[in-house]
């Protein structure tokens, strides 16, 4: 769906997206790289279990919520990859308590 | 963190670049807070990492903000990245979240640099996985030189739908259809308004050279589009149309779409700041005097977030509101601050002239406006369709408060954001009432998330 034009930096992080390893340069957000990694969606809805994605990328549509180093709710959009993060796609409303 | 400053800046666009700067000049205390990593905002987003060749394939104008963030960044005003306001009040208590612990300050002047967001205008499927914002496509290829691989959808209307497909072009990015939803009959509409913008005809040449350059680069531009639909199971696979009386269907994994901006009028809202409902933009703004003062003492709004005027005009609103604030904090006397305003003033009257004809050239049509397709959801987080907004009206909820009360719209997680447009077209649609009537959604602290762990934990400094 969509590609980096940049060959990737030097500096990359590793992270695991839905358990698998996965490379990232360093710097880009959770929703940027799950985008590129083709992800099929990011959470489902509560309400009917619809399958959602990044929308707005700006921090204000919510559509982007993760569950990101085990904390559900998370916007990808809003959060910057780190070493070893663990990003895991959201299920309904996520766990309130983590 | 200091617990008190004499002015804060929420926002690092353009227009809180500007009035932080301007504010820190005169020796006052300034703190700047802002969501993302980096100053620049959306519009200049990515600013200081960007590598050069993608900085000039996104045109000149992007190069306009490094003077900004650089005057900025000189200045001593102290910028805190990162940071979340969930909250403010009418005593300017300002609630932030930062690396995870919250906050609260206050400030004697507060100026609220929120910028714009782009107009949601629900249409059938635009909740689909591969739907996303025109806006959004801009950050990804912005901030990370991301694009998408195969023959993009772009649709909508507006300024920044043009200047995308154009970057792309420049990028090298293949894109399969440009569908401008723009009614014809909004040229005639224009018209009238189409000599005063010639008073900014740089930004009129600047529009029409990307429309040369996409033709001869023989992008597919199909004008008067109506029925836009975004179509596919768990995810987009198709974008039906029509044109010309013809229904025809494209298949893609990408829409990027837009239908112009409108303010982000969150904050000034949960302030308690009036806002009204501009019928030239079709959107809520706050009530601004010329300096950018709202209806509650100490709060100001300066740049898009107080209504659209672009990036350029937004450094000029900062400017002002920055001088309004240091003569409110005795810093500087009348005759100073009328005088330093006074170039600020004349440029920003410059950059007004383009304005009345862009919103009559691509306003976008009623019928998209209200949502006509019942079945289309227009609240995404809590999942609440046109027809039962429809409905609601039917049985005698008329203004956007009581349909959200009984429907739960506007609800979600986004509080109202991607729907509080759309729901005052449809209420006073079907109601027959005037928009500023309907009234807005009521706005509740907090509106940035945070978890009741970190509310609890609230971390207010006693030292002062």
């Amino acid at each position: 769906m969509f590609k980096r034009l940049d060959n990737p930096a030097q500096n990359s992080v590793n992270v695991t997206i839905n358990g698998q390893p996965v490379q990232v340069p360093e710097g880009e957000t959770v929703a940027a790289a799950v985008l590129v990694h083709g992800l099929p969606y990011t959470r489902t809805t509560p309400v009917s279990g619809a399958p959602r994605a990044p929308f707005c990328l700006m921090g204000v549509c919510f559509e982007c919520l993760m569950v990101i180093d085990g904390i559900a709710n998370q916007r990808a959009c809003m959060v910057q990859v780190r070493e070893g993060m663990r990003i895991e796609c959201q299920q309904g409303v996520g766990e309130l308590l983590s | 963190m200091k617990q008190h400053y004499q002015l804060a800046v929420i926002g690092a666009g353009p227009a809180g670049l500007a009035a932080a700067t301007v504010a820190a000049e005169q020796g006052i205390e300034v703190a700047v807070f802002d969501g993302q990593v980096a100053p620049g905002g959306q519009i200049y987003r990515a600013m200081e990492s960007i590598p050069q060749h993608r900085g000039s394939q996104l045109g000149d104008e992007y190069q306009r903000g490094r003077e900004l963030v650089s005057a900025f960044r000189a200045s001593s005003a102290k910028y805190f990245p990162e940071t979340q306001v969930w909250s403010l009040n009418g005593r300017r208590e300002i609630g932030l979240l930062l690396q995870g612990q919250a906050h609260t300050v206050t400030a004697d002047q507060v100026v609220i640099c929120s910028g714009a967001i782009e107009r949601p205008v629900p249409f059938p499927g635009w909740t689909l996985p591969g739907v996303m914002n025109a806006g959004a496509g801009q950050i990804l290829f912005k901030a990370h030189g991301i694009v998408p691989d195969d023959g993009v959808v772009l649709a909508g209307s507006g300024p920044l739908l043009l200047l995308l497909a154009w970057q792309y072009l420049h990028a090298g990015v293949s894109v399969k259809a440009l569908l401008d939803v723009t009614p014809m009959i909004n040229h005639l509409y224009a018209l009238p308004r189409l000599p005063r913008a010639l008073l900014a005809g740089h930004y009129l040449t600047k529009g029409m050279q990307y429309k040369r350059d996409l033709k001869r680069a023989g992008i597919s531009t199909l004008h008067n589009v109506r029925s836009l639909r975004a179509q596919g199971k768990d995810a987009l696979q198709s974008v039906s149309f029509l044109h010309r009386g013809r229904e025809q269907n494209l298949e893609t994994a990408v829409l990027l779409v837009h239908f112009g901006v409108i303010p982000h009028t969150q904050l000034g809202r949960v302030a308690g700041c009036r806002h009204v409902w501009d019928e030239s933009q079709l959107c809520w703004r706050p009530q601004l005097d010329e300096w950018g003062r709202t209806s509650v003492a100490g709060i100001l709004v300066a740049g898009d977030g107080g209504g659209i005027g672009g990036a350029r005009s937004a450094e000029h609103a900062g400017r002002l509101a920055a001088l309004q604030a240091l003569y409110a904090l005795g810093t500087l006397d009348r005759a100073t601050r009328q005088r330093l305003a006074r170039n600020d003033r004349k440029w920003m009257r410059e950059e007004s002239h383009i304005r009345p004809f862009l919103e009559a050239f691509f306003r976008i049509a009623d019928d998209m406006l209200q949502v006509a397709d019942d079945d289309t959801l227009v609240c995404r987080c809590e999942e609440v369709s046109a027809g039962q907004i429809r409905a609601a009206v039917a049985d005698g909820h008329r203004d956007s408060n009581q349909v959200k009360f009984l429907t739960r719209c506007g609800m979600g997680p986004c509080q109202g954001r991607q729907c509080a447009e759309a729901v005052s077209h449809i209420v006073a649609d079907a109601s027959g009432k005037a928009l500023q009537d309907i009234g807005h959604y009521r706005q509740r602290p907090p509106v940035n998330p945070l978890t009741l762990g970190q509310l609890a934990g609230l971390h207010s400094e006693k030292t002062e």
